[in-house]
């Protein structure tokens, strides 16, 4: 899986205004509302599920990513953004650093295999260190696009 | 003393190897002295490394083999299998059902 598959361009932010884990995941899941990808009727229900799967345990990965996700029956096809804070959010991180990279993910409660390749792809890519480097230092989310496009034309994963 | 020991396992979690399982299976491999790590058909991964995890994309099924080398290998690995056969306590999972409320069965 791509980045493109799943990436709705229009909801990517370069530089997210909350400072808080439950603001950025708002901030992250009201760009995708804004982008078309999820009803606002259900923004909510969202939101609490992403804090609600927080609460077991901390989508914090280390490296300054975090990768806040839920299920929910609202999409039928995965779908996810991404953000970067450059001041960084406290995430409870498993490294305890502050998360700069954020990819959110919504995925249909019956397709765990596309949950999955997500996950694959971008833990794939984060283990550059350059990867992680340019996408921290993004201006704008054109830019982000960008570097999300050159990794997945690096043909490394299918 | 040096220890080379491995076994095989089976995901069994219904979502497969995701973020949480691949957190507490990194935790527990990172509490041994011991290099574990994860072979699947096509890699082989670091399995204190939960970015390496995830990049196994195991979903339910698959058959991976555990193996570990070193000082106290034969103890790590008996714990990395008793997450596999204990489900990772995947009973918690966070659900959210047809109608987008939120269930923890």
């Amino acid at each position: 899986m791509k980045f493109s598959d799943f990436v709705a361009s229009g909801a990517i932010r370069s530089h997210v205004d909350s400072s808080t884990k439950e603001g950025v995941i708002r901030e992250m899941a009201t760009a995708l509302v804004e982008a078309g990808r999820i009803p606002a009727s259900d923004l909510e229900s969202i939101v609490k599920a992403i804090l609600k799967r927080e609460d077991l345990g901390t989508t914090g990965i280390g490296r300054g990513v975090a990768v806040p996700h839920t299920k929910h029956p609202s999409v039928d096809k995965l779908v996810g953004t991404v953000a970067v804070s450059q001041e960084g959010i406290d995430f409870d991180s498993l490294d305890g650093d502050p998360v700069h990279l954020f990819f959110l993910l919504v995925s249909p409660p019956d397709q765990p295999g596309q949950h999955l390749r997500a996950l694959e792809n971008i833990s794939r890519q984060l283990r550059d260190d350059a990867f992680c480097r340019e996408l921290k230092a993004a201006k704008a989310p054109a830019d982000i696009q960008h570097l999300l496009e050159a990794a997945d034309n690096h043909g490394m994963v299918s | 003393m040096q220890q080379a020991v491995s076994r095989d396992v089976v995901v069994g979690l219904k979502q497969g190897l995701h973020a949480r399982p691949a957190d507490m299976l990194a935790r527990e491999a990172r509490k041994w002295q011991s290099r574990i790590e994860l072979v699947s058909k096509s890699q082989r991964v670091d399995g204190k490394s939960i970015l390496e995890v995830l990049t196994l994309a195991a979903e339910e099924g698959t058959r991976l083999v555990v193996e570990v080398a070193g000082p106290d290998a034969t103890e790590a690995l008996a714990a990395i299998v008793r997450l596999f056969d204990s489900n990772f306590h995947e009973n918690d999972e966070t659900a959210v059902d047809t109608a987008g409320r939120i269930t923890t069965p």
